[in-house]
């Protein structure tokens, strides 16, 4: 009797941790929908985002595929708008057969495909979207994001800010009317309330998104003279705005900060002065102290200049981030499985805890399936090898540093941040070097 | 700062007059409503900017920027205006306006894509005109004179050439009659054909200009026509489709209630173009400058 009862368990126990490792058919080939703009202002970033996928897949499946399975990218436009990429979102995933899908660049799109992959069952990489509150206010079990969060982008470059300009007494912000715009900016306000609570806001323009003219901003904040101001807009819209700037002499009245302004460098050529704070989402740049020199980083950036005509900017590096999260977790899960296809449940679970170079730094993905991102701040200087802006006096945030504690929200801890942590010794710091 | 926002509010509104004035005149006469409109600005900008940065690829004077602009709307508003008059708008005069809306949304579509083959995705500009013109001071701030003189100039010879043409000329006065009765026209010896396929071209044409003078100061990324169109319907409406003196006094209104907000209440931004549609549309449903129509019998 004893004996039936301990076999039964014995049974029960195999069967059931039989079960999630439970040998998947290997696909002739792993279809990976990725949702990115393609159309309408945004595809500024998304359409150097498909380009720098197509090059990753391409060099992928030239080495036989992940785990011997060649990739084969599909790709959706985000920019038809939400419904239209729902509803695209599910073809790919149920008619297409995608098993992944990289999903996406507007921190909207994030919100709203996260049930939808839960709903399908289906990896759900969210490779740019940078809104904070995905996984402080939701929790989601095939979502994960290979990067990290507008978050720890806003507290380095509050740090970076306060180390390089602590005698600031008033600021201005001019952001795009939208989520990104609205939430960046509060965030830098709690903070900005913590680190320097005499700081006075003169002015807090939105101009809408897409907006084509500045000049009232600007003719505004000429006749404020902030000490400081802050701009998180990307896009054709931080390139009007520095350029409208620049040609009536704002830049050099008021030291600008610019979080996003590496995409717009190689753009904005002679019109970015020097003395500019820029900063990257992350750590990327093709100028990056620490990686430029790296057969990887160079191989990239010849293979995308050769492609595109033009220097890499973040987007591509992020979805370098996602696509090799995924082939690491893939290798991770497939040596769970011993040697076998995994299935989606363990290729998920492989992500968390999973720690890759990218290539730039190193991710790391938390059990909230958030990703530690290092962040990269830096001064405009201009050098004669680029006819365009260059970083100089950089500082590297380790993401661990700046990405809000697991279990807190940002906006509470920014409203605590303190002023030691703009010394702190884990940031690295570098000159341009040639 | 009153006048420091009326200045900035004047620049704005001349440029939207350009685009605007060009959609109320096609209304006016061809009575088509045309969503396209936006697309030849955007084209316009593309193609201008292009066109200096080519010239300047070659070592060429900025200066010959300014002709570079006039040629490349006049080409824009000849090729693609005229293609998409010859082609499409001919054939849905007098049809029902769902249908010319639908048609019209439709060319902008497409056109929007063809921009994106043509002119890629990446953000361009071609700012040495504005700069060239260098800047001016007006109470310590510092205009560029691109955009507080160039501009509003430009849309004040429009205005006046417009008006001049329309009143003066033979052709101009052929326009007026063929819009108050086109039968009658015809029947006069008037070709209505040739009148509405040059009234869309001046039309486009001035889009296309309104683009090519923003190419200097504002960064061209796709969707910039579906901007431009949305503030041009505000100005038409609130105007009274089809007059042209009262899109100039519609399109200054927009840019210098815009200018105000920014200054006096910056959230009402975004909202004070159809703020005020709304408010002179209430007032006067048929816009600012409509007289009562006379009834045909």
């Amino acid at each position: 009797m004893v004996r039936t009862k301990l076999a039964a368990a014995l049974f029960a126990a195999t069967a059931l941790l039989g079960l999630p490792a439970a040998a998947q058919e290997k696909p002739k080939e792993l279809v990976v929908g990725i949702a990115t703009f393609l159309s309408g202002p945004a595809s500024v970033f998304g359409v150097p985002g498909k380009n720098a996928a197509d090059l990753f897949f391409e060099e992928i499946n030239a080495k036989g595929g992940i785990l011997g399975v060649p990739v084969k990218p599909v790709y959706v436009d985000e920019g038809a708008g939400t419904n239209q990429l729902i509803s695209e979102y599910r073809r790919v995933v149920q008619d297409q057969g995608a098993q992944i899908m990289l999903g996406a660049i507007s921190s909207g799109s994030c919100n709203a495909l996260a049930p939808v992959a839960e709903d399908l069952k289906v990896v759900n990489v969210m490779w740019d979207c940078g809104t904070q509150t995905i996984f402080e206010e939701g929790k989601w079990k095939y979502s994960v994001r290979t990067q990290g969060h507008a978050g720890a982008e806003m507290m380095a470059t509050l740090l970076y800010l306060m180390k390089v300009k602590p005698d600031f007494k008033t600021v201005a912000v001019v952001n795009q009317d939208y989520a990104w715009g609205r939430e960046s900016w509060a965030l830098l306000q709690a903070g900005l309330k913590a680190l320097k609570p005499d700081v006075k806001i003169v002015a807090e323009l939105f101009p809408k998104f897409g907006a084509p003219d500045f000049s009232t901003e600007i003719t505004r904040l000429s006749a404020l003279r902030p000490d400081v101001v802050i701009s998180t807009s990307w896009g054709g819209d931080l390139d009007t705005f520095v350029q409208q700037a620049a040609a009536r002499g704002l830049l050099k009245q008021s030291t600008f900060v610019l979080p996003l302004a590496e995409s717009s460098m190689e753009r904005l050529g002679a019109v970015m002065p020097e003395g500019v704070i820029v900063g990257s989402r992350g750590d990327h740049y093709f100028l990056h102290p620490k990686y430029k020199n790296t057969p990887e980083m160079q191989g990239f950036v010849k293979a995308y200049k050769a492609k595109t005509g033009v220097y890499p900017i973040y987007p591509t590096f992020h979805m370098n981030q996602a696509v090799t999260g995924l082939v690491k977790a893939y290798e991770k899960a497939g040596a769970a499985a011993g040697g076998k296809w995994p299935s989606k449940e363990q290729v998920i679970a492989a992500f968390e805890g999973l720690e890759f170079k990218s290539l730039t730094g190193t991710i790391t993905i938390r059990s909230d399936h958030q990703g530690l991102e290092d962040q990269m701040l830096g001064t405009t200087k201009r050098v004669p090898e680029y006819p365009f802006a260059v970083y100089d006096k950089m500082a590297l945030y380790p993401g661990k540093l700046v990405t809000t504690p697991l279990g807190e929200k940002s906006l509470d801890w920014f409203a605590k941040v303190k002023p030691e942590l703009v010394n702190d010794k884990s940031i690295e710091t570098f000159d341009y070097v040639k | 700062m009153i006048l420091l926002a009326a200045l900035d509010g004047l620049a704005y509104g001349s440029l939207i007059f350009l685009v605007a004035v060009g959609l109320s005149l096609i209304f006016g006469v061809l009575g088509v409503l045309n969503v396209a409109h936006g697309s030849f600005y955007a084209i316009g900008a593309y193609v201008a900017a292009s066109a200096v940065l080519a010239a300047a690829g070659m070592g060429l004077p900025v200066w010959l920027a300014f002709p570079l602009f006039l040629v490349s709307a006049i080409l824009v508003g000849v090729v693609v205006g005229g293609t998409v008059e010859a082609l499409l708008l001919r054939r849905i005069y007098g049809k029902e306006e769902v249908l010319q809306l639908l048609v019209t949304f439709a060319v902008f579509m497409i056109l929007e894509d063809a921009q994106k083959v043509v002119f890629g995705t990446q953000p361009l500009f071609a700012n040495a005109p504005m700069n060239w013109l260098g800047t001016v001071e007006v109470f310590g701030i510092f205009y560029t004179s691109y955009q507080l003189i160039l501009i509003p100039l430009v849309a004040l010879v429009v205005l006046l050439g417009l008006r001049w043409f329309l009143r003066r000329t033979s052709f101009g006065r052929a326009i007026i009659a063929v819009t108050q009765d086109r039968e009658a026209a015809m029947a006069m010896g008037i070709d209505a054909t040739r009148i509405y396929l040059f009234t869309f071209i001046i039309g486009a044409s001035l889009a296309a200009l309104g683009g090519a003078l923003s190419s200097a100061t504002t960064s061209l990324t796709p969707g910039i026509g579906s901007g431009m169109i949305v503030l041009s319907f505000a100005v038409a409406a609130t105007a009274g489709l089809g007059r042209i003196e009262g899109a100039a006094v519609a399109a200054l209104m927009i840019g210098l209630g815009r200018s105000a907000a920014v200054y006096f209440a910056p959230e009402f931004d975004v909202l004070i173009p159809y703020l005020i549609m709304v408010v002179v549309l209430l007032i006067k449903p048929e816009g600012l400058f409509t007289t009562v129509q006379t009834r045909k019998v």
